[in-house]
C-alpha cells in the first residue's frame, strides 16, 4: 500500500531524500553546540581571557549559522515534498476517478469519493512530513544527545538507560490508551453536529410539532456524552506533562547530586560546571525527543485509515476500458439488444434485464415506460456502455458496442442523465459541454428546440447568466430544459432521454418532442418517462416490468392488449376528459408552482 | 445582563466561565500560577549549587564537606519540583474537565437557545454559517480555553519572573537579553506574519479545490456521458497547482521559522556569553538589586535563563493568534445568544377536557377531548371553548420585511372539516399564508382567529399542536421509523404509530425494510425514495392526529405507483380535518371546498373547481397548462 502511494512522489523525490540529509547536518550541529557551550562555560569559569571567548564566539556563530541554514533547508525541502506529493496524490486520485465506470462509481458514495480527495490526504500530508522530518530528527537527537551526554558526563549519562525507557514506554501507554477513545469519540462528535443540522434544516417540523424541549433533552445527553468520552481521553493525556515533569526532574537531580560529588572527588577533571549545565540541556533534548516519538506514533496511526481509503481509491480499475484500434465511426443510428442478461455486480442472485431481444431502427421514436424497479434505467445505459452487459450483445449501428472508440460512441449516444447536474459557469458554458466549438448561434438554435429559450431571453444576462454550482439557481424544469439542448448540441445519432421532462409541463413537453420531430428527424431517440403522454405518439412503446420486456406497441394497440399501460394512462387520464385534451395536472412544477 | 450595555466580549467570557465553574476555575488559575513561579525557580538553586563548588574548590573542600550543603540545596529543589509536579498533574487534570464542561455548556446554551429562536432567524440566516458556531467557533475557544489562556499565563510569569531574578543579579546583563528578546521576537513576528498569510490563502485555496471535488465527483456520469474528462481533469489540476503554491509556502515559513529561531537564540547566547566574559574582563562595575559584584557566579546563570527568556516570549506569539480567534469564536457565540427568542404573550391553553352536564371542564387525565382554557381578565373568569378547528383570517396584511407586503387584504374562511386549496405561482404568497396560520411569522394587519380566539391570544405551543403539517421537503431525522412516525406524538404507542403509518400508506414498504420499523435512517432519508420519505411524513402528522393540517403537495416527480400511495395517503389524512393545502394535485383541488388563486399576494379567484372552470379565467389557464408561470 504505502509503496503504491510512493509512486505518487515523482519529481518530490529529491526534496524527500534531501529533508532527512539536511536534517541530520542539523541535528549534528544542534549536538555539537552545547558541548561548544559548555566549554567555553569551564573556560569562563577558568578565568579565560577575552580572546578565549572571543574564539569560541566566532566557532559558535559559525556553527549556528551552519545549524541555520540546515535548518533552514531541511523546513524547505520537507514543505515541498510534503505538499507537493500531496499535490501528486490527489491529481492521481483524481485522474483515477475520471476513469472510473459507472459502476466503478457506484461502489463508492460522492462523499466519500470527496473525503478521499480532501480531509484524507490533509492527513496523509500530514503523516508525511512528520515521517520525513520529525521521525528522522526525534530518533537521532535522541542518539546524538544520548552519546554527547555520555562523552561529557560518562557514566552518568546512565541515568538515560532508565529513564529514557520509563518515559517511553509511559508516553506510548498513555497514547495507546487515549486512542481509541478518540476514535469513538470523533464520530459522536460528528453524529451530534449532523443533528444539530438536522435541527437547523427540520426548524419547522420541530416547531410545528412543538418539539423544542425534546431536542434540547436530546442535545443535551447527546452532548453529556461526548463531554464524557473527551474529558476521559483528555484526561489520560493530561498526565503526558506531569510524567515529562517527573523524568525531567529527576534527571536534574541525579545530575546536581552526583555530578557535583563527581566534580569534587575529581577535582573538575572528570566533570566540570560547564559540562554540568549542558548535561542537563541534553537531558531536556532527549526528553522532547520522545515526546515527539508520541505523537508521531499518534499522528501516523491516525492516518494509516486515510492511506488505506487513498489507497482504494488509487487501485481502484475502471471495468470498462476503450479497445485499441476501436471503430471510430457509427454507422447509423440503429441499435439491436440480443440475449441481452445484465446484472450490476457479478453476485447479484437475479440479473437486473433478463434475456432481453429488441430491435430499434435508425430513427426511430422509442418510448419506455414501467415502473420503479424496471429497469428501463439500466436497459439504456448499456447503449452508450455506461454499463457493460453481463450476456449477450448490443449493437449499435449493427457493431457490437465493444468495438467502439469509447470517447466515439459516446459522442454519437446522447444520453440525458435521470439525475442531472449542470455545472457551475454560464448558461452557454453550459450547453457548450455538447460542442465545445457550437456558435453561439447553435447554441441559441439548439435552446430553441428544448424551449429553454423562452426562460434565458427574460434573464437579464441570457446566455451569460451564470448557474450557481448545482445549478441551483435555476428550477427544475429549466433545468432538464438545458440538459436536453446540451445534449441536442451533439447532434448524436441516437438520443436517449431518461425521464428528462419530468418537471417539465406537459404543453412544453409536447413542444420539445414535436421540435426534435422536426429538428433531428433522423436521430434515433428513445424517451423514458413516467407520463404516458410523454411517449403516446412514439412510433413504439415499450412497456418493462421486473427487467423485462412485457409488451411493444404503440400507445393505442397497447390501451388494448396491455394491462400494465392501461392502468397507468387510466391512471393519469382517469378524471375524465371533457373539454379538455391535456388532463393530467403535472402543469405541477412550472404550472401550479 | 441585558438591557445594560453590553460588556466587552472577555469579560463577558470570563463571567461566563467563572459562573460554569466558579470553585474550579480559580483553583486551576491559582495551580497555573503556582506552577509557572516554581518553573522559574530550580535556575536559581542551580545556580546555588554551583557556587557552594566554587566555593569548594576555592577553599579545597572534599566531597564529605560539600555533601551536606549539596544534599540540603538538592532536597529543597526535590520539595520544590515535588510541588510543581502535584501542580502541574491536578492542573491539568482539573482542566481537561474544566475544558470538556465548558464547551459542552457552550454547545447546549447555544442550541437551547437556538431552539427559542423565530423562524425568520432561520430563513435569513444560512445553515452552514449557523452550523459553523457549533464547529468552527467552539473548536477555536476550545482551543483558547485548553491552551491558549493556560501557555499564555505561564509565558507571562515565566516572563515577569525571570525579569525579576535578572534583576537581582545584574541589571546590565538582563538588558543583553532583554535585547536579544527583542530580536527574536521581530523575526518570529515577521516570518510569522507571512505564514499566517499564506496559511489563510491555503485555506481559502482548500476551499476552491473542494468546491471543485464536489462539483466534479457529483457530476461525474455526466462527465462521463460528455466524454469531458479532460477538460475536468484541467480544471481540477488548476485549483490543485494553486492549493499546492498557497500550501508550500505556508508550510515553508512556518517549518523554517523554529530553526531560524533556535539558531538565533544560540546567537544570543554566544552574545551573552561574549558580553558577560567582557564585563568580568573590564571589571565593569555591576548595578544589581542584590548588589553582587560580577562574577562567574553570575554570569553562568544567565546563560541559562537566556534561552528559558527567549523561549518564554516566543511561546506568546502563536498563543496571541490563537487567542485572537478564539475571542472571535466567542463574540459569534454572544452574537447567537443575543438573538430575540421567539415572543409569546399568548395565555389561551388546549387542555385536556371532558364533559360533565353539558359543561366543558378541564380533566387530568388523557381523554381525547381537547378544549381551549380561556382566561378573561375583566372578569376574572376562566370559560373553555372545544377544540374543533374553525380558521378564519379577516383582512390580513404581511410583509417579512416592512418596506415590501407580500400579503394584501387576505379574507377567507375554513369551518371544520373544510378543505381550501391555495394555487398560484411560485412567489404568490401560497406558503405565506400557511406561515401566518401557525405562527412562524406574525401578521402585521388584520385578525387570524381560530376556534374564534384571536391566535395570538393563543400559546405559540398549544396552536402548534393544534395544527399538522406535512412539508413539500420532507425532514426526517435520524432515528429509527418508528421513531420519526412518534415524533409526531411522544407519548404514541408502537401499535398507534403502526395503524397511523397504514392510514399513510406507509407500512406495506416499511415491512419490507431490513428491520421493518426499527430500521435506522439517516437524518437525510437517503436510504429511503422520496416518496417514501413522504409517506413518512404523512404517517408522523396522522399520529398528532390534529383538527387542522397544513399540507404542502410535493411537486417533485416520484413514480407513478409510488405518487398514487402518497396521494391516497394525503387524501386519508385529510378526511375529517379543516385543511389547508398549497395544491399541485388535480384530485385534490377538484375536492375542495374553496380554491384560492393567488397572484402576488392578492387572492385574484376563489371558488369550486366548476366554477372556476366555467369562469374561464387564471385558473382555467394553469389548469389547461396553456399558461406557465415561473
Amino acid at each position: 500500500m504505502i509503496k503504491k502511494l510512493m509512486e505518487s512522489l515523482r519529481e518530490f523525490k529529491r526534496a524527500t531524500i534531501l529533508t532527512p540529509v539536511y536534517i541530520v547536518g542539523e541535528v549534528l550541529l544542534e549536538a555539537l553546540i552545547p558541548y561548544v557551550i559548555a566549554l567555553l562555560i569551564n573556560d569562563i569559569r577558568a578565568g579565560c581571557a577575552t580572546d578565549v571567548i572571543f574564539d569560541y564566539a566566532w566557532k559558535l556563530v559559525v556553527l549556528s549559522v551552519l545549524s541555520l541554514v540546515f535548518g533552514y533547508l531541511s523546513g524547505v525541502y520537507c514543505s515541498k515534498a510534503s505538499t507537493g506529493f500531496a499535490r501528486n496524490l490527489r491529481a492521481d486520485i483524481f485522474r483515477n476517478i475520471q476513469q472510473y465506470s459507472f459502476s466503478n462509481i457506484d461502489k463508492f458514495s460522492n462523499a466519500s469519493l470527496v473525503t478521499r480527495l480532501t480531509t484524507d490526504i490533509q492527513n496523509i500530508q500530514m503523516a508525511f512530513m512528520m515521517v520525513i522530518r520529525t521521525a528522522i530528527r526525534a530518533p537521532l537527537n535522541l542518539i546524538f544527545s544520548f552519546i554527547m551526554a555520555y562523552i561529557m558526563g560518562g557514566p552518568m549519562a546512565l541515568i538515560f538507560v532508565v529513564v529514557i525507557p520509563v518515559l517511553g514506554f509511559g508516553l506510548l501507554t498513555i497514547a495507546k490508551k487515549a486512542l481509541p477513545i478518540f476514535r469513538k469519540g470523533f464520530p459522536m462528535y460528528d453524529a451530534l453536529n449532523n443533528s444539530v443540522e438536522e435541527n437547523i434544516k427540520g426548524i419547522r417540523v420541530v416547531k410545528a410539532y412543538v418539539r423544542e424541549d425534546y431536542e434540547i433533552e436530546k442535545m443535551k445527553k447527546d452532548s453529556a456524552n461526548i463531554r464524557e468520552i473527551f474529558t476521559k481521553a483528555e484526561r489520560l493525556l493530561a498526565f503526558n506533562m506531569p510524567l515529562m515533569q517527573l523524568c525531567i526532574y529527576m534527571v536534574m537531580l541525579f545530575v546536581l547530586s552526583f555530578g557535583s560529588r563527581q566534580i569534587i572527588v575529581s577535582g573538575g577533571q572528570a566533570l566540570d560546571v560547564g559540562q554540568f549545565s549542558t548535561l542537563l540541556t541534553y537531558s531536556f533534548q532527549i526528553l522532547v525527543s520522545l515526546m515527539m516519538l508520541s505523537m508521531i506514533f499518534v499522528m501516523v496511526t491516525f492516518s494509516e485509515e486515510s492511506c488505506q481509503r487513498v489507497y482504494e481509491a488509487l487501485q481502484e480499475k475502471s471495468t470498462i476500458t476503450s479497445p485499441e484500434n476501436g471503430e471510430k465511426r457509427v454507422a447509423d443510428g440503429s441499435i439491436d439488444f440480443d440475449h441481452v442478461v445484465f446484472q450490476y455486480s457479478e453476485t447479484a442472485e437475479e440479473p437486473v434485464l433478463d434475456n432481453i431481444d429488441l430491435h430499434i431502427r435508425s430513427g426511430e421514436t422509442i418510448g419506455i415506460i414501467g415502473g420503479t424497479g424496471s429497469a428501463k434505467s439500466s436497459l439504456v445505459q448499456l447503449i452508450p456502455r455506461l454499463y457493460d452487459v453481463s450476456e449477450g450483445t448490443v449493437k449499435v449501428g449493427g457493431r457490437d458496442v465493444r468495438d467502439y472508440d469509447l470517447t466515439m460512441l459516446r459522442d454519437s449516444v446522447a444520453m440525458v442523465l435521470q439525475k442531472n447536474v449542470l455545472f457551475s459557469g454560464t448558461i452557454a458554458e453550459n450547453i457548450r459541454w455538447g460542442n465545445k466549438d457550437a456558435s453561439l448561434d447553435e447554441v441559441k438554435e439548439v435552446c430553441h428546440l428544448a424551449c429553454a429559450d423562452e426562460f434565458i431571453d427574460r434573464m437579464p444576462k441570457g446566455y451569460d447568466t451564470y448557474i450557481e454550482q448545482g445549478g441551483t439557481n435555476v428550477s427544475g424544469g429549466q433545468k432538464q430544459r438545458l440538459c436536453i439542448a446540451r445534449a441536442l448540441l451533439k447532434r448524436p445519432k441516437i438520443l436517449i432521454l431518461d425521464d428528462s421532462t419530468s418537471a417539465v409541463d406537459t404543453r412544453t413537453d409536447a413542444l420539445i418532442r414535436k421540435a426534435m420531430r422536426t429538428y433531428i428527424p433522423e436521430t434515433t431517440k428513445i424517451i423514458i418517462a413516467q407520463r404516458t403522454s410523454s411517449v403516446e405518439d412514439a412510433d413504439r412503446i415499450i412497456v418493462m416490468d421486473g427487467g423485462r420486456i412485457d409488451a411493444i406497441g404503440t400507445s393505442e394497440e397497447l390501451l388494448k392488449t396491455n394491462k400494465i399501460y392501461r392502468e397507468v394512462y387510466l391512471s393519469q387520464n382517469r378524471q375524465g376528459c371533457e373539454e379538455i385534451e391535456k388532463d393530467y395536472v403535472n402543469a405541477g412544477e412550472e404550472g401550479l408552482a | 445582563m441585558s438591557g445594560q450595555k453590553k460588556s466587552g466580549t472577555f469579560v463577558r467570557l470570563m463571567k461566563l466561565l467563572f459562573q460554569f465553574y466558579p470553585r474550579m476555575l480559580p483553583l486551576i488559575i491559582l495551580l497555573i500560577v503556582l506552577n509557572a513561579i516554581l518553573g522559574a525557580l530550580p535556575s536559581i538553586f542551580q545556580q546555588k549549587v554551583i557556587a557552594v563548588m566554587e566555593q569548594a574548590w576555592n577553599n579545597g573542600w572534599d566531597w564529605e564537606m560539600t555533601r551536606p550543603m549539596v544534599m540540603h540545596l538538592v532536597l529543597i529543589l526535590a520539595v520544590l519540583y515535588i510541588l510543581a509536579m502535584a501542580c502541574t498533574l491536578v492542573y491539568n487534570q482539573l482542566l481537561a474537565v474544566f475544558t470538556q464542561g465548558t464547551l459542552d455548556k457552550f454547545r447546549v446554551n447555544m442550541f437551547e437557545h437556538m431552539e427559542s429562536l423565530p423562524i425568520r432567524y432561520f430563513d435569513t440566516n444560512q445553515r452552514g454559517d449557523i452550523m459553523s458556531y457549533y464547529t468552527n467557533d467552539v473548536d477555536a475557544m476550545r482551543q483558547m480555553i485548553s491552551q491558549s489562556f493556560p501557555q499564555l499565563l505561564v509565558s507571562l510569569i515565566t516572563v515577569v519572573t525571570i525579569l525579576c531574578i535578572m534583576m537581582y543579579y545584574s541589571v546590565l546583563m538582563g538588558l543583553v537579553i532583554v535585547a536579544g528578546a527583542i530580536v527574536t521576537i521581530t523575526i518570529t513576528k515577521r516570518i510569522g506574519g507571512k505564514s499566517a498569510k499564506f496559511f489563510m490563502k491555503q485555506q481559502k485555496e482548500i476551499g476552491r479545490t473542494e468546491g471543485v471535488i464536489e462539483e466534479m465527483i457529483a457530476g461525474q456520469k455526466v462527465i462521463k456521458v460528455f466524454n469531458h474528462e479532460e477538460d475536468a481533469q484541467k480544471k481540477f489540476d488548476e485549483a490543485n497547482e494553486s492549493l499546492f503554491q498557497s500550501s508550500y509556502l505556508a508550510n515553508r515559513y512556518a517549518n523554517t521559522l523554529m530553526p531560524i529561531i533556535n539558531n538565533v537564540n544560540y546567537l544570543i547566547y554566544v552574545a551573552v556569553a561574549v558580553a558577560g566574559g567582557l564585563f568580568l574582563e573590564l571589571k565593569v562595575p555591576n548595578l544589581s538589586l542584590s548588589g553582587l559584584p560580577f562574577s562567574i557566579a553570575v554570569i553562568v546563570p544567565f546563560l541559562g535563563m537566556s534561552r528559558q527568556f527567549a523561549g518564554s516570549i516566543q511561546q506568546i506569539s502563536p498563543q496571541i493568534n490563537s487567542v485572537v480567534m478564539g475571542m472571535a469564536g466567542a463574540k459569534r457565540m454572544f452574537e447567537l445568544l443575543d438573538e430575540e427568542p421567539e415572543y409569546d404573550e399568548g395565555y389561551v391553553e388546549l387542555v385536556n377536557a371532558k364533559e360533565t352536564d353539558g359543561e366543558l371542564t378541564e380533566a387530568e387525565e388523557k381523554t381525547g377531548l381537547w378544549a381551549w382554557k380561556h382566561y378573561h381578565k375583566e372578569e376574572n373568569t376562566t370559560t373553555y371553548v372545544p377544540l374543533r378547528g374553525d380558521v378564519r383570517m379577516f383582512d390580513v396584511d404581511f410583509a417579512y420585511n416592512p418596506d415590501k407586503v407580500i400579503l394584501h387584504n387576505i379574507t377567507l374562511y375554513a369551518k371544520p372539516g373544510q378543505k381550501v386549496a391555495f394555487v398560484g405561482a411560485t412567489g404568490a404568497g401560497k406558503t405565506t399564508i400557511t406561515n401566518l396560520i401557525n405562527r412562524f411569522y406574525d401578521i402585521a394587519d388584520g385578525k387570524v382567529r381560530y376556534d374564534g380566539i384571536n391566535i395570538n391570544k393563543i400559546k405559540k405551543p398549544s396552536l402548534r399542536k393544534s395544527l399538522g403539517m406535512v412539508l413539500q421537503d420532507t425532514v426526517l431525522f435520524t432515528g429509527t421509523v418508528m421513531d420519526n412516525i412518534r415524533y409526531g406524538r411522544l407519548d404514541a404507542t408502537d401499535e398507534e404509530c403502526i395503524e397511523a403509518a397504514k392510514l399513510a400508506g406507509a407500512h406495506g414498504f416499511i415491512r419490507h425494510l431490513p428491520q421493518g420499523y426499527q430500521t435506522m435512517l439517516s437524518g437525510d432519508g437517503s436510504n429511503l425514495s422520496q416518496g417514501q420519505c413522504q409517506l413518512l411524513a404523512i404517517a408522523r402528522a396522522a399520529v398528532a392526529d390534529p383538527p387542522v393540517m397544513i399540507l404542502d403537495e410535493a411537486t417533485s416527480s416520484i413514480d407513478t405507483r409510488t405518487e398514487q400511495i402518497v396521494s391516497e395517503g394525503m387524501d386519508r389524512l385529510m378526511q375529517g380535518r379543516t385543511v389547508f393545502v398549497i395544491a399541485h394535485r388535480l384530485s385534490t383541488v377538484k375536492n375542495s371546498n374553496v380554491i384560492i388563486v393567488l397572484d402576488q399576494g392578492h387572492i385574484i379567484e376563489r371558488g369550486t373547481h366548476d366554477e372556476l372552470i366555467a369562469a374561464r379565467g387564471q385558473y382555467y389557464q394553469l389548469y389547461t397548462g396553456a399558461f406557465e408561470l415561473e
